[in-house]
């Protein structure tokens, strides 16, 4: 099967999308998107419990801002990732393409989860109860179930090509919860509150606090490159594993 | 540093459940991706050995 190519600027792109290239390219590259995720997490850490001051109304119980913020806009940002890669191979029929869609559903789902769990922890203290079903929360949790219909449609379908398709169709169809979560706080009077943090206005919140979690969400950003990258580079494996170019890697190749 | 000793740290003016409830789960879950990660790729390296080195038909 002949390779597509999408040439701009003299650089065959699609170079980039065939596994062979990737592979080493991306085992070059998690350790530095690993190193940088332990080092801004420590960093966040730090200046989160020992640079940022007691918040005036909620006391310490502000502190899972540094995990429950970050957590959040990964779980957004890592699904529309995965949705754009899902309709690239769709569109271009790049096997490359599917599986980095499918590397990122379990990070996902994990940051998902994360702010779901954290938001708990900081609702009963702050709210008083665990759980509403007010129109952010319920957005978050129906994007958890659409990474996990994901993954399941996936594996319940045996040949790949087909798995891929039919994950990308489900993966595009649910990026119209990303704005429904996004907007949720503009659209609906919830109890959840709105932004703290916008691209439009200056951040209600003091300087060291946001320092403190912006810091979080790059580590956060960094480990979901790493992740990801790592487990594609599995995928890789396990699906081009009779290929020629593998048995070229000589530790793949045990005596 | 909003904090007199270690004790007071990890007391956190009495939010300490949902304070470390938050980190402690966090954390766990994210070492449970990275052993998982791990794993996978151990098992993907030892099937694609075993059929790039032709034990297997």
């Amino acid at each position: 099967m002949s390779q597509p190519t999408l040439v701009i600027g003299s650089i065959n792109w699609f170079r980039y999308a065939s596994p062979q290239t990737f592979y080493p390219l991306a085992g070059a590259m998690i350790p530095w998107f690993a190193w940088a995720a332990a080092v801004l997490c420590a960093a966040g850490l730090y200046v989160g419990f020992f640079v940022a001051p007691t918040d005036q109304q909620q006391g310490e119980a502000y502190r899972i801002i540094f995990i429950h913020v970050p957590a959040a806009w990964m779980s957004m940002f890592i699904y529309v990732v995965m949705a754009f890669w899902a309709g690239v191979g769709l569109v271009f029929n790049t096997r490359l393409s599917h599986m980095m869609a499918t590397a990122l559903a379990p990070t996902g789902a994990l940051f998902t989860f994360v702010a779901l769990w954290t938001g708990a922890l900081w609702g009963k203290p702050t709210w008083g109860t665990w759980w509403v079903w007010d129109a952010r929360l319920t957005s978050e949790l129906i994007l958890l179930f659409l990474y996990f219909g994901f993954m399941a449609l996936q594996a319940a379908i045996d040949e790949p090509r087909r798995a891929d398709r039919a994950g990308a169709v489900l993966a595009l169809v649910g990026v119209v919860n990303i704005p429904i979560i996004y907007y949720s706080v503009k659209w609906w009077n919830t109890l959840h509150q709105g932004a703290s943090v916008s691209l439009t206005s200056a951040p209600t919140m003091a300087a060291t606090m946001l320092t403190g979690m912006l810091l979080m969400a790059l580590a956060a950003w960094m480990y979901s490159i790493a992740a990801a990258l790592h487990r594609a580079r599995s995928i890789i494996l396990e699906r081009e594993r009779g290929a020629d170019w593998i048995a070229n890697y000589r530790h793949v190749v045990k005596p | 540093m909003s904090w007199a000793s270690w004790s007071d740290f990890f007391a956190m003016g009495g939010y300490a459940l949902y304070v470390w409830g938050s980190y402690a789960v966090t954390a766990g879950l994210i070492a449970l991706e990275v052993i998982m990660l791990i794993l996978r790729r151990r098992n993907a390296l030892n099937s694609a050995a075993g059929l790039t080195a032709g034990d297997r038909p």
